[in-house]
């Protein structure tokens, strides 16, 4: 009598991983606070309440579910958001996400297929004016040591 | 709401994305020209091109995909019957154009008052000119054969001042179909009423808060 084999099983759905070097909430963390984080930030949890990424991308994963006010130097939206986000630098909506609230941003991409209900602000950031009567920059010392600096 | 598919053989029917000169798009953005700032009520749903557009000529985008709300809330069941209901009536304002009064100054309202059954019809022309403000303009459009069973309902696009860019999302049926006068009836509250002719089955109409 042949072995039986036993029927393998079916292959999972591919996901969307976090990037890897990059800070990560996985899919079953709930959090309800403040999320303040000093480098890029990848949520694919419940959360509720605040995110700050100053000066980094934000990305909100497919099962990720947001109920919270956010701000990013860029923000890219997989899943569910409800809250108001400024993105200082640009705000990218995939297809079949979703966010409800109002966006303040320099740049916005929308893809077909994506639900947005709110309003939208482009605020194109100012450059950068150079301080009046500024000293240039002290030239280093020999082999790179640096220049001292007299009191 | 059941959506049927396009049926390519009519001239209405069309299953690929079109484009077309518009003379209501175009008087509606020539009315506004030189303005910046403006907060402008985009309810056919966001787009690229659209928040494209209308944000590089330095306004503000409110948008609101209000056919995909209508599917959502009374897509269930008897969809005009459930939208006759008034605890239906307040739902769906509860939770669709609620902006500050006053606060826009122009509306794309599409087609979609096509596929509001009269009681809803009414508050959400009532809103939105609440919502506008005086002198403030609204683009609508209305399909043209008023025996039509089914209408191709579309995804409107803003290539430029002057064209559009319609998307199929596929045949409905609509509450009522409206000829000119019933468009004035619809409007009466309304400063001025002015239909732009075209050579296609779609009626364009911009209105004057």
């Amino acid at each position: 009598m042949p072995p039986i084999t036993p029927t393998p099983p079916p292959p999972k759905p591919a996901e969307v991983e976090a990037p890897r070097g990059v800070a990560s909430i996985g899919k079953s963390v709930v959090i309800k606070g403040q999320i303040f984080s000093r480098e890029d930030l990848y949520l694919d949890g419940e959360i509720e309440g605040t995110v700050e990424v100053p000066e980094h991308r934000l990305t909100i994963g497919p099962h990720g579910k947001l109920q919270a006010g956010i701000k990013a130097r860029e923000v890219v939206v997989l899943g569910a958001v409800q809250g108001n986000v400024e993105a200082g630098e640009r705000i990218d909506i995939r297809k079949e996400s979703r966010l409800v609230g109002d966006i303040k941003t320099g740049r916005i991409i929308i893809e077909d297929g994506a639900y947005f209900k709110g309003s939208i602000d482009i605020v194109k950031a100012e450059p950068l004016k150079p301080v009046a009567g500024a000293r240039p920059a002290a030239p280093e010392g020999p082999a790179g040591a640096p220049a001292e600096t007299k009191l | 709401m059941p959506v049927f598919a396009q049926d390519s053989h009519s001239a209405a029917g069309r299953e690929q994305a079109f484009s077309r000169h518009s003379s209501g798009l175009e008087h509606f953005f020539t009315y506004i020209h030189g303005e910046r700032g403006l907060t402008l009520l985009d309810l056919s749903g966001a787009s690229q091109s659209n928040v494209s557009f209308i944000t590089g000529l330095g306004h503000r985008l409110y948008s609101e995909d209000l056919l995909t709300s209508l599917d959502q809330l009374f897509g269930a069941g008897d969809f005009y019957g459930n939208q006759c209901a008034p605890e239906g009536v307040e739902r769906f304002l509860a939770q669709s154009l609620n902006l500050p009064e006053g606060s826009c100054d122009g509306a794309l309202i599409w087609d979609l008052l096509e596929y509001l059954a009269p009681p809803l019809l009414k508050a959400v022309v009532d809103r939105l000119y609440r919502l506008v403000k005086p002198r403030a303009y609204l683009l609508a459009v209305f399909h043209g054969d008023e025996r039509a069973e089914r209408v191709p309902s579309y995804f409107y696009r803003i290539c430029d001042a002057h064209t559009l860019l319609l998307a199929p999302r596929g045949l409905r049926i609509p509450a009522q179909l409206f000829n000119n006068r019933a468009i004035e009836k619809l409007f009466q509250g309304f400063e001025t009423v002015k239909f732009f002719l075209t050579r296609d089955h779609l009626r364009e109409v911009v209105v004057k808060r």
